[in-house]
């Protein structure tokens, strides 16, 4: 088999399994997949800034809000139907990522981290400044009525499975599609070796705006959906806490591999949910198998199934 | 005509004066190798030339436009390439990726592998291109370098000591290769190997302490005195 049939065979495997597995899976774990597919989504869109073309954003959470409340406020207060408000969500995600690229691009290393940082904590602080229209920490519910979508009940679990899946299977297929296309690759290689780039004739400021862009928004799009099928937008979403999640996702899956975000958000999605069962100190237990996961599989699950037997894994 | 010129081009990093009062021509097509002990200011000089190093002062010309002001990656966009004294390769991607990337800077998409695997066919590293370039051994790593250059089909091309690590057949296939560009592809070559500039260079530049020593033909240069004294050591 080619590797492009093994890449095609190996994602689009994972696609038909999620896809069957609504038709198995118990109503609790069935919730929480939907759940996991658009946390996944939004772990997709971090990873194509930093999994491939290496910068380390810690401000991602200013997107994934940007996309919720530019949705959520645009039903809750517009009175926007479902398909114009994702539209302004995702428009809220491109627009902010693009400004704050514009900012922090003009650094890098330790100052992107912490520009991007403070970007996002002032996002954080502007939620819950303008606590009349957002609800600050209490956040607003987005009622059943506001979730219809061309006649379908959002609020309904088989529906949202549904929608998540489609959510994490676009996202999927397109950041599949843009590592495999020369300007991924270019991405790829500035993550490698930025001078070299630079000196091959490209440039590397666009390469990165344009980066951020697609992560941003893709992170935006990740949160309106999110607000959209939980019925719910508040201003956790928008904390440094949301900023830290699909970094974390991202390294445990793989950095850089376009699985790993997936296998990322699930197993730390489960880790948390099947040590709470068994301890009040879960936190503890999840730590502990973080740092084992660091120890022996510092290339994330997915990096390290390359390193040993795919090599052929985007 | 003169594709490349300098004009008093000086850099100094704090109190260290690293190149000064350089103005240099080259004719389209010349090969021309610039020389001088370790720390004469060469790598600084074409660094001012392609654009990685700011000059401190002076002016840079190439193709008849001032680039002085010009980032690096938009001069290498109207034809220069630029090859590393230290390789600087992308070591976890297969070494065809690293020519690739090379080539579809500046050549149509359809170009792109067949030129790819020409330029690793030229540099001997073809049967090597599936493995990652951090897994080559030093000397193909400076070919590798070299087919990265060559693939971009620059008008100058500029090449900083790459036979350092290179066998002797190997050396013997670059100096093979330079001949083959020569005349439609304008040569700088900083290069440690007398016996590789006396037999490509047309015109030879030894630099000094950052400053221009002499310049001549390869016989011309054998013959100063000055530069035996201060470089090849024989005066
Ligand atoms: N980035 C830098 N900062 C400080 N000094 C430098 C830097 N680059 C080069 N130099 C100094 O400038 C001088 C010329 O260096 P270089 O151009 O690398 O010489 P060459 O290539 O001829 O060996 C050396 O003394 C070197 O130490
Ligand atoms: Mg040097």
């Amino acid at each position: 088999m080619s590797a492009r049939a093994k890449i095609i065979a190996l994602h689009g495997g994972l696609l038909v399994l999620l896809f069957v597995l609504q038709f198995i899976l118990p109503a609790y774990h069935h919730g929480n997949l939907a759940r996991i597919m658009v946390l996944a989504s939004y772990a997709v869109g971090y990873n194509i800034l930093f999994g491939y073309t290496g910068l380390l954003s810690l401000g991602h959470a200013l997107f994934f809000a940007a996309g919720m409340y530019g949705m959520g406020l645009g039903i809750q207060h517009l009175g926007l139907t479902v398909a114009p408000a994702m539209l302004a969500g995702v428009i809220a995600g491109a627009v902010v990522s693009g400004a704050l690229a514009l900012l922090a691009l003009r650094t890098a290393g330790v100052a992107f981290m912490i520009v991007t940082l403070m970007f996002a904590q002032a996002g954080y602080l502007t939620v819950l400044y303008f606590g009349e229209y957002t609800r600050g920490d209490e956040g607003f519910v987005i009622q059943q009525a506001q979730r219809m979508l061309w006649g379908i009940d959002l609020s309904d679990p088989t529906n949202r499975y549904f929608a998540a899946l489609m959510l994490f299977a676009l996202c999927l297929i397109v950041s599949l599609w843009l590592v495999r296309h020369p300007f991924g690759k270019t991405l790829i290689a500035i993550r490698e070796n930025e001078e070299r780039v630079r000196m091959l004739g490209y440039n590397i400021y666009t390469h990165k705006l344009i980066a951020m862009v697609v992560s941003g928004t893709i992170s935006a799009t990740a949160g309106a959906a999110y607000g959209l099928l939980f019925g719910y937008a508040g201003a956790s979403f928008a904390s440094v806490q949301y900023s830290i999640f699909p970094l974390l996702w991202v390294l445990l899956g793989g950095a850089g591999t376009v699985l790993g975000p997936f296998i990322g958000t699930l197993f730390m999605f489960y880790l948390i949910d099947l040590s709470s069962g068994i301890t009040t100190a879960y936190m503890l237990i999840a730590g502990v198998v973080l740092v084992l996961l660091t120890l022996f599989a510092p290339q994330g699950l997915a990096g390290e199934l390359r390193n040993r037997i795919w090599r052929w894994l985007p | 005509m003169t594709i490349l010129s300098t004009q008093e081009l000086s850099r100094h990093f704090d109190g260290l004066q690293a190149v000064r009062n350089v103005s240099l021509g080259i004719p389209a097509g010349q090969v021309r190798a610039l020389i001088g002990p370790n720390g004469a200011g060469k790598t600084t000089l074409v660094g001012m030339i392609s654009g990685r190093i700011p000059p401190s002062s002076g002016r840079v010309h190439f193709d008849g436009a001032d680039i002085t002001a010009l980032p690096a990656h938009v001069r290498i966009r109207r034809g220069m390439a630029y090859t590393f004294q230290i390789t600087s390769v992308f070591e976890r991607l297969p070494a065809q990726e690293n020519v690739t990337l090379a080539a579809r800077r500046h050549l149509k998409a359809p170009e792109v592998d067949s030129a790819t695997l020409e330029a690793l066919e030229r540099v001997g590293l073809l049967e090597l291109r599936d493995q990652e370039a951090g897994d080559l051994a030093y000397g193909h790593q400076r070919l590798l370098e070299i087919a990265m250059g060559l693939v971009q089909r620059p008008r100058l091309l500029i090449l900083d000591e790459p036979t350092q690590g290179l066998t002797d057949s190997e050396i013997a296939g670059f100096k093979k290769l330079v001949r083959e560009l020569a005349g439609k592809t304008t040569i700088l070559l900083i290069e440690h190997n007398m016996n590789v500039v006396m037999e490509v260079a047309d015109q030879v530049t030894v630099l000094n302490f950052g400053e221009v020593l002499a310049e001549g033909t390869p016989d011309d240069i054998r013959a100063d005195r000055a530069v035996q004294a201060a470089y090849l050591g024989t005066g």
